[in-house]
């Protein structure tokens, strides 16, 4: 380990191996509730219950996987791009264990319900405080050190880690504003259609700014470190940064399609979300003109196809949003099975294997060595490519499947099917999504494997 | 182009913040300004004490993960669960529970369509009364009794009206009482959908006693009706068929009647008028069950009160029932 690094690298290795932790929690969980969908018995205590436990499953990965990996992978790219240190390695140490125990106490207080019911807001106030206060003190080493940096430009991933600090906090601080009635129990600040278009403003950009744009830092750093090409174009990268990050806010109302919200917001924001497929595309081209000045690294080099796979995924996730926000789509596939499909695509295609893929490349340099084993890292990505296909795929058709049958009507012009009759159809698909989400938990269970391998083989080689 | 500010990151940033303000401020920020974001129909009551302290148990266990509480103004919707859903019913909703996912049945009309039995016995055992759902048990709720103080300090937060005394009877209820009161008051700022069309009480069963049309009835009368009414229609949560009353009052309906209130649920009871029928509990089955299948039923129940009044009532009784806790 490089000795002026050795600190903050130590830092990084904590991120990464806290969101590992966080990551077979939350994974566990996911497997857990997607087998209540159809065996309700396994709703063995009021804390193991499904309505708690779906928040728990998409909190602990989306925050302790999600933002614990991009702490870490930031931190680094950071520092590679800087060339320098962290200014304030030890606060970076401090906020790991503050984001540590603020992912536990989500974890524990999120079974105990405490919740504020607006989707990846539920952590409850005192939860979201420690979570501004971890916020800015990532914000405060991140541009602590660009300050001080020790290269001119900025490279391409510091612009979409700078959106990321700037949007969670804009988005998480208005979001999260809340009528206090005790000690765990809060009240949304904003009330009825408001509260609804706020949350999903919210709701659809956090996604945006958590699982879009650190993701896309990662993409633009490691794809051309891991297979030694230079990304594509520049100016694509331009353009695309500074119109996904235009673009993005606007769209978040495609969520409440045929509620009461206003019309002319709902209008709005699916205009907007289809303007969006662009700059998200111009990620996406870049990525294949970026591979595509070398295809054979797809095979020389064992990350190029995690990224290129992850970036195809992004792609395809964001065509179709943009299609379930058109009216006539989203009458059919909205509240059915078919969004967890769509979700799942981009969380265990996009997000996953990119994640997965960066912390391959970043562990065996911390220490100076090699990954454990390519082989293992190759049945990593075809156990979860597997999985999460057929999660995604059984979701979409059982998705339209159910949207079908609620509006189908008989030739007198009565309602086909009871909702039962409906619900009771998915049960197949179900048992098939929860093979496939084995498969997939598997497949990371094996990335998990591989990575303290890794870090076990670096550490005995330190000692030596 | 202008490639300076990638190596002056105050001015950067500084950019992408107001590119992430434009949007969020029009599409966020200004809609508050606007009165049609804070509408409030006229029939819209503010939660009572018992109500928000069940909508607090709604929000613990994360019901709006499964269940939606906005009807979408599409014809099929507005046929399976009534009305759409008005944005001036949601004025005292601190959040919204609109949900995102129909795992199961939307509830914004939920309120008034069955009696406080059925939900009891639902909450406590979802599989006894619909045999393939796959609704978690929340019969501990039973066990659980309110806080009252919590509840007040609750109300108190949202500037709700309530008496002491509403706060004092909160000690005495239990969660599952708050539950059910707060299912209950869904949606009622909006007027029930009456059923379409006139009442004909006088219109006689065109499938009279057709065989056919009693074994077409009895599938019928299993799928949409015994979870109430029982097996045989002895009666359970809802009336008995054959215990020679309609409506609280000796001596069966004529056959329109019951067909009107198969057809129009509690309002067409309303209409029909017999004093001493309590309000409430019957779902119109209008558009869930067409005609025909609406005089088979019939047809079905004139056959269980002939065939019941050649034998002594029968007094079983299905487990789950709950009976008289209400």
């Amino acid at each position: 380990m490089n000795e002026e690094y050795r600190y903050d690298y130590r830092t990084v290795e904590g991120y990464i191996l806290s969101s590992i932790v966080w990551a077979v929690v939350g994974l566990v969980v996911g497997l857990l509730i997607s087998v209540q969908l159809f065996a309700p018995a396994l709703n063995f205590a009021p804390w193991a219950s499904y309505g708690r436990l779906r928040t728990v499953h998409t909190n602990i990965l989306g925050f302790g996987l999600g933002i614990g990996a991009i702490f870490g992978l930031c931190y680094y790219i950071v520092m590679r791009l800087t060339r320098r240190t962290l200014l304030f390695p030890r606060l970076a140490r401090l906020q790991l264990w503050l984001f540590n125990v603020g992912i536990l106490a989500a974890l524990v207080t999120l079974a105990m319900g405490y919740t504020q019911s607006l989707e990846y807001a539920e952590m409850e106030w005192p939860l979201d405080i420690a979570i501004v206060v971890v916020w800015v003190m990532f914000a405060v080493n991140v541009f602590g050190t660009i300050l001080a940096r020790r290269e001119e430009q900025m490279y391409v991933s510091l612009w979409f880690i700078i959106a990321t600090v700037v949007g969670v906090a804009v988005l998480y601080i208005v979001n999260n504003l809340a009528i206090v009635a005790g000690p765990m129990k809060s009240y949304h600040l904003f009330a009825g259609v408001n509260s609804a278009n706020v949350q999903w403003w919210y709701g659809h950009n956090v996604v945006g700014f958590v699982f879009t744009t650190p993701i896309l830092a990662m993409f633009y750093y490691f794809l051309p470190k891991s297979t030694g090409l230079p990304i594509y174009s520049h100016r694509l990268s331009i353009v695309a940064f500074w119109s996904l990050v235009f673009g993005y806010l606007w769209t978040g109302a495609h969520h409440l399609v045929y509620t009461p919200l206003p019309d002319w917001i709902q209008t709005l924001a699916i205009v907007f979300t289809l303007f969006l497929i662009a700059p998200s595309w111009g990620s996406v081209v870049n990525g294949y003109g970026t591979i595509g000045e070398d295809w054979s690294k797809m095979k020389t080099s064992y990350l190029a196809k995690f990224f290129i796979l992850g970036i195809t995924f992004y792609g395809l996730q964001t065509v179709q949003g943009p299609t379930q926000a058109l009216r006539v789509v989203s009458q059919l596939i909205h509240f059915t099975d078919w969004v967890p499909g769509h979700v799942h695509m981009g969380t265990m295609g996009w997000v996953a294997l990119t994640v997965t893929a960066s912390i391959y490349y970043v562990i065996p340099r911390i220490y100076g060595t090699e990954i454990y084993s390519v082989k293992l890292a190759n049945t990593h990505f075809w156990l979860v490519l597997v999985g999460q296909l057929i999660f995604s795929f059984t979701g979409w058709i059982t998705g339209i499947q159910q949207g079908a049958m609620w509006k189908a009507l008989t030739p007198e012009g009565t309602l086909k099917y009871t909702f039962m009759e409906g619900l009771v159809k998915n049960y197949p698909y179900w048992h098939l999504r929860s093979l496939g989400g084995t498969i997939f938990v598997v497949g990371m269970l094996v990335f998990v494997a591989n990575v303290l391998m890794t870090i076990q083989k670096g550490r005995a080689l330190e000692a030596a | 182009m202008a490639g300076k500010i990638y190596s002056k990151p105050i001015l950067f940033t500084l950019m992408v913040t107001v590119a992430v303000l434009a949007g969020s401020i029009v599409m966020m920020a200004y809609p508050m300004l606007r009165a049609d974001m804070h509408p409030k129909l006229e029939n819209l009551r503010p939660f009572t004490a018992l109500q928000l302290a069940g909508r607090d148990i709604y929000q613990r266990e994360g019901c709006v993960n499964c269940h939606t509480q906005t009807v979408r103004p599409l014809r099929t919707e507005v046929m399976r669960y009534g009305d759409y859903s008005k944005a001036g019913e949601f004025f005292y909703d601190r959040p919204f529970l609109w949900g995102s996912k129909r795992t199961g049945p939307d509830l914004a009309r939920e309120g008034g369509k069955r009696p406080d039995a059925w939900h009891l016995a639902h909450y406590e055992n979802a599989q006894a009364i619909v045999p393939r759902s796959n609704m978690p048990p929340y019969g501990w709720m039973k066990a659980n009794k309110l806080d009252a103080a919590a509840v007040k300090a609750h109300m108190d937060a949202l500037g709700l009206p309530f008496t002491a005394q509403q706060i004092a009877e909160l000690a005495t209820r239990t969660e599952m009482d708050a539950l059910v009161a707060y299912t209950q008051q869904l949606g009622h700022a909006v007027e029930k959908k009456k059923a379409a069309g006139g009442l004909d009480l006088a219109a006689t069963n065109p499938f009279g006693t057709s065989p056919q049309a009693i074994a077409a009835g009895a599938v019928l009368f299993a799928a949409s009706c015994s979870v109430c009414h029982g097996d045989e229609g002895q009666g359970g949560i809802g009336p008995s068929f054959t215990n020679g009353e309609f409506l609280a009052q000796k001596g069966y309906g004529t056959d329109g009647e019951y067909f009107a209130v198969i057809s129009g649920g509690s309002d067409a009871k309303k209409a029909i008028g017999r004093p001493g029928s309590p309000d409430g509990g019957m779902e119109a089955y209008a558009g869930q069950i067409p005609p025909e299948g609406i005089w088979q039923l019939v047809s079905w129940i004139r056959a269980q009160q002939l065939h019941e009044g050649s034998e002594p009532p029968k007094v079983e009784h299905r487990e789950h029932q709950t009976g008289g806790r209400h």
